[in-house]
């Protein structure tokens, strides 16, 4: 997936920080748009796919490059 | 989908200790809850506006230390200070939030924080070094909140 509106760089921070620089990133976009999230905290795997779950935004892909974490979050 | 409450009640004041409060706070209002804090006896120096937050490893031997201290050791004058520094210092490292940055999120996102006026009378508090925008109640106001939670949290 190579698309997004915005991007958003998480790496050396830790839980809960990824979390809550996202739904700051979010609140600021509009809905449909895409957010790229790049992380280095492993626990934010399993902590932004309950985020999408939680707030109706979609988590459209996720993976690992690198030793960082990506995460394309599509605003509801 | 009605809003989720989480209620939460806060009584350490230690700089450890007051990590989990603000952390489940700040994560929860970023998923739509509605969150309530009630600080109560130690916890309510997590709401002083500077916030000044010690840790020990004194009667606590599960602390991790980055070489073994004799407890005796561990009581010599200024050892609390040494061990709080180091413990900021690898939180920074980490990448681990500031307490007063995981608060101000507390705050932007609308958390609720609520003095407990029992304990800020009977340990003097001046309520002037609070952050301002907190109440100030009791436990009946507490159960008001904490009734209709879908989580409720004594930490």
């Amino acid at each position: 997936m190579s698309h997004f509106d915005q991007e958003l760089d998480a790496s050396g921070l830790n839980c809960p920080l990824p979390i809550l620089r996202a739904k700051k990133a979010l609140g600021t976009m509009e809905s449909g748009k895409i957010l790229r999230i790049i992380a280095t905290d492993p626990g934010s795997v399993k902590d932004f796919d309950s985020f999408a779950k939680q707030t109706g935004n979609k988590l459209l892909e996720s993976g690992e490059e690198g030793g960082k974490f990506f995460f394309f979050i599509q605003k509801a | 989908m009605s809003q989720k409450k989480l209620a939460i009640i806060a009584t350490k004041g230690t700089l450890d200790w007051a990590y989990p409060p603000f952390i489940l706070a700040s994560t929860a209002a970023a998923l739509g809850y509605e969150v309530q804090i009630f600080f109560t006896f130690y916890g309510l120096k997590l709401l002083q506006k500077k916030l000044d937050l010690q840790v020990s490893s004194l009667g606590n031997p599960g602390m991790p230390m980055p070489m073994p201290v004799p407890v005796l050791l561990q009581a010599m004058p200024g050892m609390q200070r040494m061990m709080t520094m180091m413990m900021k210092k690898k939180m920074q490292a980490k990448g681990v939030a500031s307490l007063e940055e995981l608060r101000d999120l507390c705050v932007e996102a609308e958390v609720k924080m609520i003095a407990c006026q029992m304990t800020v009378d009977l340990f003097e508090f001046n309520t002037a070094d609070f952050i301002p925008g907190i109440e100030f109640a009791g436990a009946a106001a507490f159960f008001e909140f904490a009734g209709e939670s879908d989580i409720c949290l004594y930490i």
